[in-house]
């Protein structure tokens, strides 16, 4: 409608170190009102120590018709996992 | 439950597209906003997540009630906390529904002029602090059982949300039956006041699942695509057979004379709520439909100017700092 306030995808990164997750999406009007917004609907538990918020018009995202040019040709190449490769029993851990 | 007689919508796609969706969803595979689905999927999904959100913003009226008149200050942080989790509840579902092509003004809109609905149960008062605690224990109880298999539902930013109100939902139903069980624990007249909460609030809790298994017409569609997860009658009789023993515990007696343990079930026989009231309660006629309604929209009414010189002043501001650069 005319008036809402534009939509934001929030990331929080939690206690221990990892990357921002995307956690879910609200409505504010400005980025600052996002990051206050997202603090109340997002972290209400202890969930996060930092907050990352993006207009949601500002994402691109791949399509789900690319999938196959997009990640069939990983699936060809087993030799970029370790399991791939035999290490004889006698070397020990590798 | 919180969607109650959800009307599944026809589709009308084609065939092979209709059948290889239909192969993802039996693969467990999640449904994702941009992925190919069935108009009657979008249609009917936007419908039941938009009438769970418009449940949980709608249900914090009946106990937001209680809020100033909480016995002791910490009833009042607790109630006040699980009040303010059931907003957030409504803001992540109306996220997911978002996605799916509707916006959240539109859905507002819908159920301020009741072309959607909300859940039976929050037309119903609550009239005094033990009913404040059955809430808790019944409806979020009741909530819980259908909330926790839909975590598994094929549309990822439903399941998603689900999956992050479940794990607020056991603080909500603990909370609950601590504060009843405080009262039927208490003096004689705490106790009968419990009692009397369990007996007004017992059927209309029971009605949350939706009509009987014989009488809903929506659901074949609505389980093949993974949207409902279990029929009516099979959570409704989970929650009994949960909570009668929970009833026990405390010394109440459940207001179903012919509610009994059948051995050769495994389950309790319990007599079904009277469904002419509940199909009242849904057309607008329940105890309290008017006020609720009336009540949504002052709270929208009264906001626009917030709204309004918020995003003035947000577009102001991006003005002049592009001015400036
Ligand atoms: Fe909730
Ligand atoms: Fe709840």
């Amino acid at each position: 409608m005319k008036n809402e306030w534009p939509l934001w995808e929030v990331f929080i990164r939690g206690q221990h170190g990892m990357s921002h997750r995307h956690v879910g999406s609200l409505h504010a009007p400005d980025a600052e009102m996002a990051i206050k917004n997202a603090r109340d609907v997002y972290t209400r538990r202890n969930e996060g120590v930092s907050i990352w918020v993006v207009e949601a018009n500002h994402i691109a995202a791949s399509s789900p018709s690319d999938k196959g040019p997009l990640y069939e040709p990983s699936e060809s190449k087993v030799y970029r996992h370790p399991t791939f490769f035999d290490i004889p029993e006698e070397v020990g851990a590798m | 439950m919180y969607a109650q007689m959800v009307k599944s919508e026809a589709t009308q796609d084609d065939p092979e597209q209709l059948a290889a969706f239909q192969a993802r969803i039996d693969a467990g595979e999640k449904i994702e906003p941009k992925d190919w689905m069935p108009e009657g999927y979008r249609k009917t999904l936007i419908r039941q997540i938009g009438q769970h959100a418009h449940s949980e913003i709608v249900g914090q009226l009946p106990e937001g009630n209680w809020i100033t008149r909480a016995p002791t200050l910490e009833r009042k942080a607790i109630l006040l906390a699980k009040v303010q989790d059931e907003a957030g509840h409504g803001l992540y579902l109306y996220c997911a529904a978002e996605t799916l092509g509707v916006s959240r003004d539109e859905m507002t809109e819908m159920l301020l002029d009741g072309r959607m609905k909300y859940s039976s149960i929050f037309n119903y008062p609550t009239l005094n602090w033990a009913d404040i605690g059955a809430v808790g224990w019944l409806v979020d109880g009741a909530a819980i059982m259908n909330q926790v298999p839909l975590q598994r539902t094929s549309f990822g930013p439903y399941s998603r949300a689900m999956i992050r109100v479940c794990k607020e939902e056991s603080f909500h139903q603990r909370q609950g039956y601590d504060a009843i069980r405080k009262m039927a624990e208490g003096t004689p007249e705490q106790k009968k006041m419990a009692q009397d909460a369990l007996n007004r609030l017992w059927y209309p809790s029971l009605m949350m699942f939706g009509p009987s298994d014989k009488d809903s017409v929506h659901s074949a569609q609505s389980m093949a695509w993974k949207i409902k997860m279990n029929t009516n009658d099979e959570l409704r009789q989970k929650f009994v057979d949960q909570t009668v023993p929970q009833a026990e515990y405390l010394g109440l007696t459940v207001p179903d004379p012919d509610l009994k343990w059948n051995e050769e079930r495994g389950h309790y026989d319990y007599t079904d709520p009277d469904w002419s009231e509940f199909f009242e309660v849904i057309k607008g006629n329940g105890p309290c439909n008017t006020d609720r309604l009336a009540a949504r929209n002052k709270a929208w009414d009264d906001g626009a100017w917030v709204r309004d010189g918020l995003l003035a002043h947000a577009k102001k501001k991006a003005g002049r700092q592009h001015a400036a650069e």
